[in-house]
C-alpha cells in the first residue's frame, strides 16, 4: 500500500538511483515536509514547539553519530564533547568577537570537525571496545577543559556564556516558532546531505570499512583517511548541533554536554536503527519526546502516589520507565525502529495476500 | 606481446618464528593464467597477501609493471591495478551486489566528500557513468537478477561470482584469485572456469590462481608453480609439473600402484 513498486519501470540509471523511486513515496515525503513546514508550527503550543525544537537539534547531532557508528562502524561515546566544542566555539565567536550567528554555526562545525580528527586518531590503531574507551577519555578531557580553562568558559558558573539570539538580516530569531523554522531548515539540509553521502562513493567506502576493513583496503579504500573523514564529518554535524543548541538556549553551559548526553545520542541511533537515516529520525524523536511525555503522564498521578517529595519522585520514575521501555524495545526488535517500520512496509507490500 | 607484469624477487616472509615464505621468486606475464599449487601451509595465500600489500616481506622485492610495490600500502597497490578475491569470501555483507561492485570502482572515482553530500551535479554524473561500467560487469557475469540483493543473503557460489565482479570493477591488469572454486559443485566450477578464461581472453588480464582442484588447474592454466613449506620447488607447463617427481612427492601424491604390481 505504502510502497508498491509493482508496475513502476525505470528506464535510466538516474531514475534507478533516485532517493525515492516510487512515486507514492515521493508524494508521502513531500507531504511530511509540507506538514512540518506549514502546519505543525502553527498548531503546536509553545510547550510542544519546545519539544519539536529539541527533536530537531538532537536529530542533527544523532545523524552525525549514526554516520560514524552506523555507517562507518567506529564507535564513539564522546559525541557530546564534539557538541561542546561546536557550542563553545559558536558562543565565543558571537558573544566575544561579535560575529554573525551563521559564521558561528559554520565555525562551530568546522572547529568541531578538526577536534574530531584529533579524537579520531586512535581509530587508526584500535577498534571496538578499545575505541569506545578512547572516545570516553576524550569526553572527560573535553568536559574538564571547558570547565577549568578560564579562557573558554569565562568566570561564570558551570562555564556558562550568555549568547545573543540568532539574527538573520534584521530578523531576530527569539521566539520558539522562529527558532523552529531555523532548526527545521538545518535539520532538512543535514538529513539530505547524509542521504546523499550514503548513496555515493563516500558512503560505500564507510560501509565497506564497517563490513570488512581488510577487503575494503585491498579494494583501494584508504582506510586511515576514511576513518578520520568519518570522525570529521560526524563531528561537524555534532558541532553544528552544539552551536544550534547554544543559540537556541541563549547560553552555552557545560551541563548540556555531559556524558549522559553522549549516551542519549547512542540510544537514539541504536533504538532508531544503525546505518539508517530514517531510523535516526525515529530514534531522535523517540528518545527526546518519551521522557518529556512520560513526565506529563506521571504528573497526572500525583495525588495517587503516596510519596512526600512528589516532584523528584516523578523525575526519577520517568528515567526508570524510560530505561525499561528501551530494554523492551530492544528485545522486541534489536535492529531498531527502522526495522520495525520496514517489517510493516513489507507486510503491506503484498497485502492482502500472505506472500 | 607477453610483457612482464609481476616480478617477485627472492621474497622472505616470517611471522615470529614461522617462516611463511623462504626466498620465493616468480614472474607473471600479461594475459597468462599462472596457477600456484601446494599443500596447506605451503605459503600460497601468504604470497598473494604479500603481493597485494597486506603483508610486507622482510626481504626481497616485488615489482609490478617495473614499480617497486614491496612497501606500498594495499590501497595504493590496488590503484596501480592489482585486484584479488579471497579464500573465504570477503564481500561487504550488508551492501547490495550492485554496491559491492560499485565499491570496486572506488579508485576510479574522484568525487570529494562535499560533492558527495551535495550529490546533484558532479557526484550524480560520476555515479551514473560508473554505474554503466558496473552494469557491463553484471551482464558479463550473468548476475542481473541479484543486483539489489544484499551480498550476505546469496548462496556461496554466487557470492564467489560477485566477488570476482568486484575485483573486475577495479579494471585490474593483474588479478589474484585465491581458491575461486573452493566449495563449489561441478556446475558452479565449470561456470567459474569459463568466466576466468573469458576474463583472461577478452579483457587481457593476467591471472594468478590458487586452486586445489588439479583438474581445473590442468585445464585452464598456462603455467604452474608448486610451493612447499614456503619454497618454490618446481615450475613449468601443467603437463610438465604433474610428472615432476618433486611435485608428486610434495603435493600430488604417488599414483596408486597398478593391480597386481
Amino acid at each position: 500500500m505504502i510502497n508498491r513498486e509493482c508496475g513502476i519501470f525505470k528506464t535510466t540509471y538516474q531514475a534507478d538511483m533516485a532517493l525515492y523511486t516510487v512515486p507514492l513515496a515521493r508524494i508521502t515525503v513531500a507531504g511530511f515536509l509540507a506538514f512540518f513546514a506549514l502546519i505543525l508550527p502553527f498548531i503546536l503550543d509553545v510547550k510542544h514547539l519546545v519539544w519539536a525544537n529539541l527533536v530537531g537539534i538532537n536529530l542533527v547531532a544523532a545523524l552525525g553519530l549514526n554516520l560514524l557508528v552506523g555507517f562507518a562502524g567506529q564507535i564513539s561515546v564522546g559525541h557530546a564533547a564534539f557538541m561542546a566544542v561546536g557550542g563553545y566555539t559558536a558562543a565565543i565567536m558571537t558573544s566575544r568577537a561579535d560575529m554573525p550567528f551563521w559564521v558561528g554555526l559554520v565555525g562551530g562545525g568546522v572547529f568541531a570537525a578538526f577536534y574530531g580528527l584529533l579524537v579520531g586518531l586512535p581509530s587508526v590503531r584500535v577498534k571496538g571496545f578499545y575505541l569506545a574507551i578512547a572516545t570516553l577519555a576524550a569526553q572527560f578531557i573535553t568536559e574538564w577543559t571547558v570547565n577549568h580553562v578560564r579562557w573558554i568558559g569565562g568566570k561564570g558558573f558551570q562555564a556558562s556564556i550568555i549568547v545573543p539570539p540568532a539574527k538573520l538580516g534584521g530578523l531576530v530569531l527569539d521566539t520558539e516558532r522562529e527558532k523552529y523554522f531555523l532548526i527545521l531548515a538545518i535539520a532538512i539540509v543535514a538529513t539530505v546531505a547524509l542521504l546523499n553521502i550514503a548513496r555515493t562513493r563516500l558512503g560505500r567506502a564507510f560501509v565497506a570499512i564497517r563490513d570488512r576493513d581488510i577487503a575494503a583496503e585491498i579494494m583501494g579504500v584508504d582506510i586511515v583517511r576514511y576513518k578520520l573523514l568519518a570522525f570529521m564529518i560526524s563531528s561537524f554535524y555534532a558541532g553544528v548541533a552544539g552551536a544550534l543548541w547554544v543559540y537556541y538556549l541563549g547560553n552555552a553551559n557545560i551541563e548540556s554536554f555531559r556524558i549522559v548526553e553522549s549516551i542519549n545520542f547512542l540510544a537514539m541511533v541504536i533504538i532508531g536503527g544503525l546505518g539508517s537515516v530514517l531510523g535516526t529520525i525515529f530514534g531522535a524523536a523517540f528518545v527526546t519526546i518519551l521522557p518529556l511525555a512520560l513526565e506529563d503522564i506521571l504528573q497526572n498521578f500525583k495525588g495517587v502516589i503516596p510519596v512526600s517529595d512528589i516532584h523528584s519522585f516523578v523525575a526519577h520514575l520517568r528515567f526508570a520507565v524510560f530505561g525499561g521501555l528501551i530494554m523492551l524495545f530492544l528485545m522486541v526488535e534489536p535492529e531498531g525502529l527502522n526495522r520495525l517500520w520496514r517489517n510493516i512496509k513489507d507486510y503491506f507490500r503484498v497485502w492482502p495476500f500472505p506472500y | 606481446m607477453n610483457e612482464m607484469l609481476l616480478e617477485v624477487q627472492n621474497v622472505y616472509l616470517s611471522f615470529g618464528g614461522v617462516q611463511a615464505l623462504r626466498g620465493v621468486s616468480l614472474e607473471a606475464r600479461k594475459s597468462e593464467i599462472l596457477a600456484i599449487i601446494g599443500p596447506n601451509g605451503a605459503g600460497k595465500t601468504s604470497l598473494i597477501n604479500a603481493v597485494c600489500g597486506h603483508y610486507h616481506p622482510q626481504r626481497g622485492r616485488i615489482l609490478f609493471k617495473g614499480i617497486d610495490i614491496t612497501r606500498l600500502p594495499p590501497h595504493r597497490i590496488a590503484a596501480l591495478g592489482v585486484a584479488r578475491t579471497f579464500q573465504n569470501v570477503a564481500l561487504f555483507r550488508d551492501m547490495t551486489v550492485l554496491d559491492n561492485i560499485m565499491l570496486g570502482r572506488h579508485v576510479k572515482m574522484k568525487s570529494n566528500p562535499l560533492a558527495c553530500a551535495l550529490y546533484w551535479g558532479l557526484a550524480q554524473r560520476e555515479e551514473i557513468r560508473h554505474r554503466e561500467v558496473v552494469e557491463r560487469i553484471i551482464d558479463f557475469l550473468e548476475i542481473e537478477h541479484i543486483r539489489k540483493v544484499p551480498a550476505g543473503a546469496l548462496p556461496y557460489g554466487l557470492q564467489k561470482r560477485v566477488e570476482l565482479g568486484r575485483a573486475l570493477a577495479l579494471e585490474p591488469e593483474l588479478l589474484l584469485l585465491d581458491e575461486p572454486m573452493a566449495g563449489m559443485n561441478l556446475d558452479e566450477k565449470e561456470d567459474m572456469a569459463r568466466f576466468i578464461l573469458d576474463v583472461q581472453e577478452e579483457l587481457g588480464i593476467g591471472i594468478i590462481l590458487i586452486e586445489h582442484d588439479m583438474g581445473v588447474v590442468m585445464d585452464i592454466s598456462d603455467r604452474v608453480i608448486v610451493l612447499d613449506l614456503g619454497e618454490k620447488i618446481c615450475e613449468g607447463r601443467p603437463e610438465e609439473v604433474v610428472s615432476d617427481p618433486r611435485a608428486i612427492k610434495a603435493y600430488l601424491g604417488e599414483a596408486i600402484a597398478p593391480k597386481g604390481g
